[in-house]
């Protein structure tokens, strides 16, 4: 439908420099260039190094996208940009970039929240989200579970975890085994060769008295690395497949349960997952066995929609298009703990007059 | 336009002289800072973006986060527009606003206890490369020469004689970049001089969390 808004989406909250184009919920371009390996030798994000990632990848990347769109910027109804939560140096790149295009090309600037982007990207996935809609996001930067009656405007937080996040504590896990960073790849793939029940590892914050939604994974991650000592301690080989699908167990027990019983309680009948984590197998399957036997609706995006990328951005830009909500002005700033509860971030009514001049600059 | 200092500084230029131009010193928002700067230096002298032939951005040295704020908008610009980006040493600018026609310093602030740095013979002719050391580590390389520059301020004790421009400012960087590319000179890429390494703190081997 070529009334539905085109709009390219920029993503550089972390280590992913992503650049998106979508028209309404259809996927034209998600073109992403990553420095995933350059930090593979410190064993986690390195800051610094991400943001000068994102400088050389930056226009690159959003010529890639264009080009696999097939369409021209002169046609784009607006350019959306993830203004937060992340990396300060990192989002600062995306943001600055973003502005420049929507000046340069006079369009409507939209800065949005990385978290309800993940939300969103299953709209491209799956069709419109349902309202309201129960997210479960699970990353190396995020675990919580959200609660979207509009994914533009009413974003509402169930829980998160209190410590590390999910995939934070696979990548600790895999260090542990020497298995290399990011760990959720590799750990996915020896725990399908491995006993889930093997070892009992603890669920966090699962006591009756515990806070019901929110997710603790850093007991886990102890309990793990004791046991993993204690062999090697004995002197024994360490069941590196039976510890990963073990630990991977207790993480996505916890994951599940609590999702699907915060559907039950909000009287939800949509789960939807997204995130780094939710590209594992797993996860997948242990949320569809449990939500089909609760009439839960399961939708999680393929997992190259899953991981940080453009077209999440792009996707809840073309949504804030479509229901007219107020566009960021060209001060628009970096945002590296914007709440999930701001989906977007909208400018003062006084800096509008900026965006009124900018689209006579060209192409008009 | 030129982010890589506390200046966040933006100037259009028609070749023969500066036709708009804004300056405001806030070290920690450029990124806020530099979107509405260019548009205010376009609306005063009645133009739009679309008219502008070449980019001219400064590609540091300088503290990075401000700095790629310059470098990826000019980038960007050029893309949209169809135009050349080119870049200009941050310190360049410095010594051409100077009008200095006697040997002396460039100085910035390159936090951590460093400058940026580099010598000139004259406002024009950069004698060594830009580098970076703590101000003690190059007091015997300036001594005697008057200095430019937030740094040259900071370390009075190594550049006692302290002299204006304090600030970068980008009508002198498009002065100097409208000069040479008058005289067919090439000017260079858009990419930044960082001069350090990033940060890496590189994590220790798994730690043992089983107490010993
Ligand atoms: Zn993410």
């Amino acid at each position: 439908m070529a009334d539905e808004p085109l709009v390219l989406g920029i993503e550089t909250s972390c280590d992913e420099t992503g650049v998106g184009i979508v028209r309404g919920t259809t996927l034209l371009a998600n073109a992403v260039a990553s420095s995933v390996d350059d930090h593979a030798r410190f064993g986690g994000v390195v800051p610094e190094i991400a943001s000068r990632a994102h400088l050389e990848a930056m226009i690159p990347t959003v010529e890639r996208a264009l080009a696999e769109a097939g369409v021209s910027a002169r046609d784009l109804d607006g350019v959306a940009v993830t203004a937060g939560p992340g990396l300060a140096g990192a989002l600062l790149v995306g943001v600055s970039a973003a502005k420049a295009y929507a000046y340069a090309l006079g369009k409507p600037l939209y800065g949005v929240n990385h978290l309800a982007s993940h939300i969103c990207v299953d709209q491209l996935e799956h069709g419109p989200l349902p309202e309201p809609t129960m997210a479960l996001l699970v990353s190396g930067g995020h675990s919580s579970l959200l609660l979207a009656p509009d994914i533009t405007a009413d974003v509402r937080p169930m829980g998160a975890t209190i410590d590390d996040a999910a995939g934070e504590a696979f990548d600790k896990i895999a260090r542990v085994l020497n298995l290399g960073f990011p760990g959720g790849p590799v750990i996915d793939r020896l725990a399908r060769e491995g006993d889930p029940a093997a070892i009992a590892f603890p669920r966090g914050l699962t006591g009756p008295r515990d806070a019901a939604y929110d997710f603790s994974f850093s007991g886990l991650k102890t309990a793990v690395a004791r046991w993993v000592e204690a062999k090697r301690a004995a002197g024994e080989d360490v069941p590196v497949r039976d510890v990963a699908a073990s630990f991977q167990e207790a993480v996505v027990d916890v994951l599940t349960r609590k999702a699907v019983r915060a559907c039950k309680d909000a009287g939800v009948d949509h789960l939807m997952i997204g995130g780094g984590v939710a590209a594992n197998s797993r996860l997948r399957a242990l949320a569809e066995e449990r939500c089909e036997r609760a009439g839960i609706r399961l939708r999680v995006p393929r997992p190259g929609l899953c991981t940080d990328n453009g077209a999440m951005v792009a996707a809840l830009g073309a949504e804030m298009v479509a229901r007219n909500r107020p566009v960021s002005d060209l001060g628009l700033s970096a945002d590296s703990s914007l709440p999930v509860t701001d989906p977007h971030v909208p400018g003062d009514h006084d800096h509008d007059h900026l965006h009124e001049i900018s689209k006579g600059n060209l192409y008009s | 336009m030129d982010t890589a200092t506390p200046a966040v500084t933006v100037a259009l230029h028609d070749g023969q002289s500066v036709v708009a131009q804004s300056s405001q010193v806030d070290a920690r928002r450029h990124g806020e800072l530099l979107l509405p700067a260019v548009h205010r230096v376009l609306d005063e002298a009645g133009l739009g973006l679309d008219a502008v032939t070449d980019l001219v951005v400064g590609v540091g040295p300088g503290p990075y986060t401000g700095l790629r704020v310059g470098l990826v908008t000019a980038a960007t610009f050029g893309s949209a527009l169809g135009v050349p980006v080119h870049g200009l040493c941050t310190l360049d600018g410095l010594a051409y606003a100077s009008g200095f026609d006697e040997p002396f310093v460039v100085a910035t602030d390159a936090r951590r206890k460093e400058v940026y740095w580099a010598r000139y013979d004259d406002a024009r002719t950069r004698v060594t490369e830009p580098a970076v050391d703590r101000p003690a580590d190059i007091a015997d390389l300036v001594a005697g020469l008057p200095a430019v520059g937030a740094g040259a301020r900071l370390y009075g004790e190594v550049f006692p004689d302290a002299r204006e421009p304090e600030h970068q400012s980008a009508a002198a960087l498009a002065g100097l970049a409208a000069e040479r590319l008058a005289a067919g000179e090439t000017l260079l890429d858009p990419l930044p001089l960082y001069l350090r390494r990033p940060d890496a703190q590189v994590p220790k081997n798994y730690k043992v969390v089983t107490p010993q």
